[in-house]
């Protein structure tokens, strides 16, 4: 399991990457593409949106069946992956890198502290994994 | 999530050494996949794919009046196989409303076989004890569990037998069955399946059925055969348009409103739900079951409604991502004016309409027996 230090990390399984002072890039993590398996199909939101702390920010399905994906933090989307609408596979392939899913300007960097750290994580992903 | 509670069947060891993602389906824990859905697609449409099927039901009805029986509660004349063959038919209740749809293989004269759905076990037994009160003395016997079933499908499902058991079976015609003698067992191999590819399906005792699935794996490296999960089975079903039970058929949906209106036969006698049956025809069928494609970029799944401009017209019943024709695919029951091949129609996917087009199925078939 691929659970890179640098990064922050959330209960639902998305990665969160601090780009700038302003900035979050977000994708999902390698324990996640993993449990999916074949990546199908990837719905982005539209650039400006406005996303909650948890609400579903985009929609990726598996051969089986849809998933949401939650915004880590509160902001505004400004940039999306084009490259994974045609090429979902990608997500799978490279979670952490080409298979990223949203930029986004967060509003309130306190929620930072909502966030796993790395350590933290493998130890959600090791007990979801031992059920 | 599986528990302590879910049966398992005799290749659970099997599966759980090959690394398949176990699931819960019905009370059984299946495979879902061995290795990603669409590598095991691929693997039975190209070569072969080796399934456990042992969660299907398998019934034996037997007694002196077993065929008037059997025509008694199927939509299908069964009185048209000779020994030896199978056919696919619908059971119906009273109002023509789809019970199950089930294989009846015709062992003897007066002896026949039921290969009925995982979800339906119970129902149809209870339901089959029930109607044959007047049949008597008939004989139903469950054989889920002594009797496992597995199916080998695929272009080089011949090839997989032989190398398998140093015979052929090629002359075997499709929904046809015979008995083999392997290992000091009988096992009955049948030319039939649910992946529209050619292939068989073998029942074979529980204590010798992890033997004969690692043999086949054991002599078919070369052939490229490969373990088949639950999610590759239905891909590869919804691309031969056929239908699964609970999804694209239940008690309120009769045979006349999906594709298998062929499997009733009303020139047969009498049968149960065949006046309501002649009812509908006669005063017109209301809703269709049709296939459609995404034209737009979505993925059609269970239950999403079919709107034609803003009129919610029908729902989907079925639908996935198509492996061997790279689109996205679905069944949908829909009132029967809109139901025209051709026709453009709107999917509504999280509260968005994506236009499909209807279209004839299957989408993807390629028997050549």
């Amino acid at each position: 399991m691929n659970i890179p230090d640098e990064l922050f990390y959330t209960k639902t399984h998305e990665w969160v990457r601090r780009i700038n002072q302003k900035e979050i890039m977000v994708g999902i993590t390698d324990f996640a593409q993993q449990q999916l398996k074949d990546i199908v199909f990837v719905e982005l939101p539209k650039l400006g949106k406005e996303l909650k702390m948890g609400a579903p920010c985009a929609v990726i399905e598996s051969v089986k069946a849809a998933y949401d994906i939650y915004s880590p933090l509160s902001g505004k989307v400004t940039l999306t992956n084009k490259a994974i609408l045609e090429k979902p596979q990608l997500v799978n392939e490279d979670p952490y890198g080409v298979g990223w899913l949203v930029q986004l300007e967060f509003s309130n960097p306190d929620e930072f502290e909502n966030l796993l750290n790395p350590g933290q994580y493998r130890v959600a992903c090791e007990s979801e994994a031992a059920h | 999530m599986t528990n302590n509670y879910m049966k398992k069947t005799p290749l659970y060891n099997a599966h759980v050494k090959l690394n398949a993602k176990m699931v819960s389906f019905h009370d059984y824990e299946m495979p879902l996949q061995y290795d990603s859905i669409i590598n095991e697609h691929h693997s039975v449409r190209k070569a072969a794919g080796l399934f456990d099927i042992s969660h299907m039901g398998r019934v034996e009805i037997s007694g002196d009046r077993a065929l008037s029986f059997i025509q008694h509660i199927i939509t299908n004349d069964v009185a048209r196989l000779a020994n030896n063959q199978a056919l696919y038919t619908p059971l119906c209740n009273e109002h023509g409303g789809i019970i199950d749809d089930i294989l009846v293989y015709r062992c003897s004269e007066n002896r026949f076989m039921l290969v009925i759905n995982c979800s339906n076990v119970k129902k149809d037994i209870h339901w089959l004890r029930n109607q044959s009160f007047n049949y008597q003395p008939m004989e139903i016997k469950d054989f889920t569990d002594c009797i496992s079933l597995i199916a080998l499908q695929g272009p080089l499902s011949t090839r997989v037998l032989k190398a398998t058991f140093n015979r052929t079976f090629d002359s075997l015609k499709r929904y046809s069955f015979t008995d083999y003698h392997w290992n000091d067992t009988q096992i009955v191999i049948s030319r039939t399946g649910y992946t529209g590819e050619d292939g068989f399906e073998l029942f074979v005792h529980v204590k010798q059925v992890e033997k004969l699935w690692n043999l086949f794996l054991e002599k078919n490296v070369q052939n490229g055969l490969k373990p088949i999960g639950l999610g590759a089975r239905d891909t590869l079903r919804l691309e031969a348009g056929l239908l699964l039970y609970g999804n694209d058929m239940d008690e309120t949906i009769t045979p006349l409103e999906t594709t298998i209106g062929w499997t009733v036969k009303l020139d047969k006698g009498d049968f149960i739900g065949k006046d309501a049956l002649v009812q509908q025809k006669a005063k017109g069928i209301e809703r269709k079951l049709v296939g459609f494609e995404m034209i737009d970029r979505a993925i059609p799944r269970h239950s999403y409604p079919v709107l034609k401009g803003n009129e919610v017209i029908g729902k989907v019943t079925s639908g996935s991502f198509s492996p061997s024709t790279n689109k996205n695919i679905g069944l949908c029951l829909i009132q029967s004016p809109h139901a025209t091949i051709g026709a453009e129609i709107y999917i509504q996917i999280r509260d968005n309409n994506y236009v499909a087009r209807i279209v004839s199925i299957p989408f993807y078939c390629c028997i050549k027996t």
